[in-house]
């Protein structure tokens, strides 16, 4: 199939950027839409352009590196699906496809559809973690966590921090991302000493960092690609009210 | 060099105590004062990172991503090894180095894997206590799973999801560490050279991939925990980024390479679709519990199913070939990894082969989600006589609970619904066994220069056992080099920063770099790297791959020396060096494995025997089995590069003082 791209370019943090438009010939439906990417990058090499900068690592859906806001959609048109595994059966020939990056104050541009993610990691250093030192744990089977509890942290431990769920919202707010963190550790009986400090550490590094508050809109948990639940917002408000009530901080 | 392995003197399930409570101590007070460089975030790499900093050692962190959580590791599906016999099974830590040993074709050396072992129960612990969520029963308690090349369940498991969830647990403990100051982490920032003074590891040269700017780092300790160099053979299971530079410029600045040709065929991975392809996917090991592996009985059938005019369910029972069940019914589709991918190979190269290229068997469910899963649950729920229809139902709710998200991925990729159809599955790259030369410490010949996890060469022998990349890259970092460190860093307390600005080494590092940065530019060729990243790829695959023989590796060298030739010729790299650049930092990626692949090669030539993933045409059984020849083959080879095509043979004798070593058998 033959495709139009309309891929938002941009050479570093401070130039403003713009669209520009790429024909992509031949395209196998069997390529990934990164194998698509590979295939234009060698063709502007070819041509002495430069090629366009994207993050992308392990393709196989689960490191969290790549990104790309495609026709509007975070990680493109499908569910639960991130962009290294959206294939090009999914679309059509003669489509227009828009290509963004993640746009929200506290991920900036670094380059073309590269951007700063590194607010993520400091709303997990400020408290997404248990306090246990290499060397102090009991044996595993010592603490028996129910199977219901014991899923429902994994599935919000299934996070892969790519930050979609803020390039869904219209307020740019992490609040699916760090809820998910909270509610697996709220959820199991070793999260419950640093239950409380964890959350309102964690809630408030995000506010620092430039995120925006929620307004229920749900498009961070309908564009997750791994279906991370709105539930686990609910969770956190409710973690992070009760933290507060019992006076924490 | 005489290579000093330094394994502990005694009973082999003493030495790891003796070691532990023998080794020098460094004070809490002079820690603070020792600076620890981590190259790599994944499971070692992270772990180190945590374990160090909490013992109070000041750690500087650096990966390549945009964050510490992108490492490879993420990507592990099946599980975690370990000695826990919570099954009451049978398992012990005895029986867990035993089938490691054995599964690595006799060429691991006894006494890192017994440690290994001992310590595998710990890692469980630790992680359960991080708040990873393993899968658990009913009862609360921890479930397990059976992997290759064992008889016992000792395999934890997060869905398919393990590595995930496990480098998480690593990265939320290194996360904390930053948060608290004791770790400085550089994210996207690429480890250029290792600064050697005086015959010591006393830093690095890294740079910013966002800015392009180069660093000096100074260290008391270096730990290379940058995992695998897979990605040499372009396709491969390895992430777009894994690279072998870091253990390379190591290499190159005197740290011997062991075993670089043992590189370890994952059978079950989704087969090649076209040119455009950039990597290969992995289907979790933990499948081969349930799924049958296959061919057609007669080659009309998989003529007929490469034609697209037959299915595979079209094909009667009586007409398929359960190779592995037929040629090892003791551990049936269960075999280790080297030999389910060689006789994947062999059918397909006999003409059995069931996709458009001929490179493709099937891993079929059917049969356990309508017989095992099906009945059991018709049994549970009193369904007298129930329908096959019925029987497949019931069961595939229990494979979607089981395999789910691994189904799910198959489905994206190929556009089949493997509920519906087997999977189609071929052998491809996915973890190499070889890696930096490290003693007992993890020390590598290079004073103060250390190699944690993949990166090492240390644990797997000649083939890796699935679910023990995991295990051996969290051992290392969580509870092996805490220990093994002090024995080097006890002696430093007296070595001061270096100061990095002024120091001429560091300088003289730094200038090597950027003059080979300002090479790629100068070249202004006409290829892009990718263009020869293939073209690598390929020689290696064909010639260092799954089979290889003397003539082939011969030619492959030479094809690989012009390939090089070419390249410092012809590439082209795009843009400037002082910008975000991912096409500079593929170019030095490739230029290392333009050097690596050869040195594969010489080693796959050198070693004339066949043994777990290295298997030579010329030695094997008259059933197709690997003929090992323990008589002169029992050693580490141990490479020193004395020029970039010119290496020396080091050799440190394998002896086994526990296991009797035999040829393998799985029948």
């Amino acid at each position: 199939m033959n495709l139009t791209l309309k891929v938002w370019r941009q050479k570093n943090a401070n130039d403003k950027g713009k669209f520009v438009n790429y024909n992509v010939k031949d395209v196998s439906e069997d390529m990934s839409f990164l194998e698509m990417f590979d295939v234009l990058n060698e063709e502007l090499i070819s041509k002495g352009e430069e090629p366009i900068a994207f993050d992308h690592d392990c393709r196989e859906g689960i490191c969290g590196m790549c990104s790309m806001y495609i026709n509007g959609h975070p990680h493109g048109p499908l569910q639960a699906v991130t962009t290294c595994q959206l294939h090009m059966r999914s679309f059509k020939d003669g489509d227009t496809i828009t290509v963004e990056p993640w746009r929200a104050k506290a991920f900036p541009v670094i380059k073309d559809l590269t951007v700063d993610r590194t607010a993520f990691d400091k709303i997990i250093a400020a408290g997404g973690y248990i306090s246990v030192n290499t060397g102090n744990a009991q044996d595993a089977n010592a603490l028996p966590v129910s199977k219901e509890d014991a899923d429902a942290a994994f599935a919000a431990a299934a996070c892969i921090g790519c930050g979609a769920c803020v390039a869904a919202c219209v307020n740019s707010s992490a609040m699916l991302f760090v809820s998910a963190k909270v509610a697996q550790l709220a959820l199991l009986p070793q999260g419950q000493p640093e239950r409380e400090e964890r959350v309102q550490n964690m809630v408030h590094t995000m506010d620092e960092a430039g995120f925006g508050n929620c307004t229920n809109t749900g498009a961070c948990s309908f564009e997750c690609p791994k279906s991370i639940s709105l539930e686990n917002i609910a969770m956190m408000n409710r973690e992070f009210l009760k933290a507060g009530l019992a006076g924490k901080k | 060099m005489n290579l000093q392995s330094k394994i502990p003197d005694g009973p082999l399930a003493e030495k790891w105590s003796k070691y532990r409570s023998t080794v020098p101590l460094v004070n809490p007070a002079n820690k603070r004062n020792l600076e620890i460089i981590i190259v790599g975030s994944g499971l070692a790499g992270a772990s180190a990172a945590a374990s160090l900093a909490e013992l109070g050692y000041r750690v500087k962190v650096f990966c390549f991503q945009d964050s510490p959580r992108r490492a490879h590791s993420i990507a592990a599906q099946g599980g975690i090894n370990a000695a826990k016999n919570y099954q009451n099974d049978g398992d012990s830590v005895y029986r867990l180095f035993y089938d490691t040993i054995k599964g690595g074709d006799y060429r691991a050396r006894e006494g890192n894997v017994h440690r290994l072992a001992e310590v595998s129960g710990n890692i469980i612990d630790q992680c359960v206590a991080q708040g990873v969520p393993f899968a658990r029963e009913y009862g609360g308690l921890l479930s397990n799973r059976s992997f290759g090349g064992t008889q016992v369940q000792r395999t934890f498991y997060a869905a398919g999801q393990t590595g995930q969830q496990l480098l998480l647990g690593a990265y939320s403990a290194l996360q904390r560490q930053v948060g608290a100051g004791s770790v400085k982490m550089y994210s996207r920032h690429e480890m250029m050279d290792v600064v050697v003074i005086d015959g010591q590891a006393r830093g690095i040269i890294a740079r910013d991939l966002v800015s392009g700017k180069l660093e000096r780092h100074f260290g008391h300790a270096v730990l290379l925990a940058s995992g695998g160099y897979g990605n040499v053979f372009f396709l491969s299971t390895n992430a777009m980024g894994s690279n072998v530079s870091a253990a390379w410029k190591a290499h190159k600045k005197g740290a011997y390479f062991g075993n670089p040709c043992f590189t370890q065929i994952h059978p079950t991975c989704i087969p090649v679709s076209g040119e455009h392809q950039s990597k290969l996917t992995l289907m979790s090991e933990s499948l081969r519990n349930d799924g049958r592996i296959w061919v057609p009985k007669r080659k009309e059938d998989a003529e007929a199913i490469r034609k697209g005019q037959k299915k595979a369910s079209d094909i009667a029972e009586e007409d398929r070939d359960y190779y592995l069940e037929r040629r090892y019914p003791a551990f049936g589709n269960l075999v280790p990894r080297d030999v389910a991918s060689r006789a994947a190979k062999e059918r397909c190269d006999a003409g059995y082969g069931v996709n458009a290229t001929g490179e493709a068997v099937f891993l079929d469910f059917a049969y356990n989600m309508k017989e095992k899963y099906g009945r059991t649950e018709a049994m549970k729920h009193g369904i007298e006589n129930p329908s096959q229809e019925k029987l497949k139902e019931l069961g595939k709710e229990v494979v979607k609970e089981k395999y789910g998200n691994l189904f799910d991925m198959y489905k994206q990729i190929t556009g089949v619904d493997p509920y519906e159809e087997p999977m189609q599955i071929y052998p491809a790259v996915h973890y190499t066994m070889g890696g930096l030369w490290v003693d007992y410490e993890l020390m590598t010949t290079v004073p103060g220069l250390y190699a944690l996890g993949e990166a090492n060469f240390s644990d797997h022998g000649a083939n890796r056992l699935g679910a023990s990349a995991l295990m051996q890259g969290l051992a290392d970092g969580y509870f092996v080099i805490p220990y093994t460190i002090g024995s080097y860093l006890s002696k430093e307390i007296r070595t001061k920063a270096i100061d990095t600005a002024t120091h001429p080494a560091f300088a003289e590092a730094e200038a090597r770099v950027k003059e080979t940065i300002d090479r790629f530019f100068a070249i202004r060729g006409s290829k892009s790297v990718d263009h020869f990243h293939k073209k690598l790829g390929k020689i290696m695959w064909e010639k260092c791959g799954m089979a290889r023989n003397a003539q082939g590796l011969k030619e492959a060298i030479g094809e690989i020396r012009q390939l090089r030739e070419e390249f410092w010729q012809d590439v082209r790299v795009p843009g400037t060096a002082d910008e975000f650049n991912p096409e500079l930092d593929k170019a030095g990626r490739v230029a290392d494995f333009l050097e690596l692949g050869e040195l594969m090669c010489l080693d796959a030539l050198t070693r004339e025997e066949s043994c777990g993933g290295h298997f030579r045409e010329e030695y094997q059984t008259e059933e197709g089995e690997a003929l090992r020849d323990d008589e002169n083959f029992a050693f580490v080879s141990c490479w020193a590069m004395n020029k970039v095509g010119d290496w020396t043979l080091h050799k440190e004798d394998l002896v086994y003082e526990n296991i009797k070593i035999a040829q393998r058998s799985y029948k």
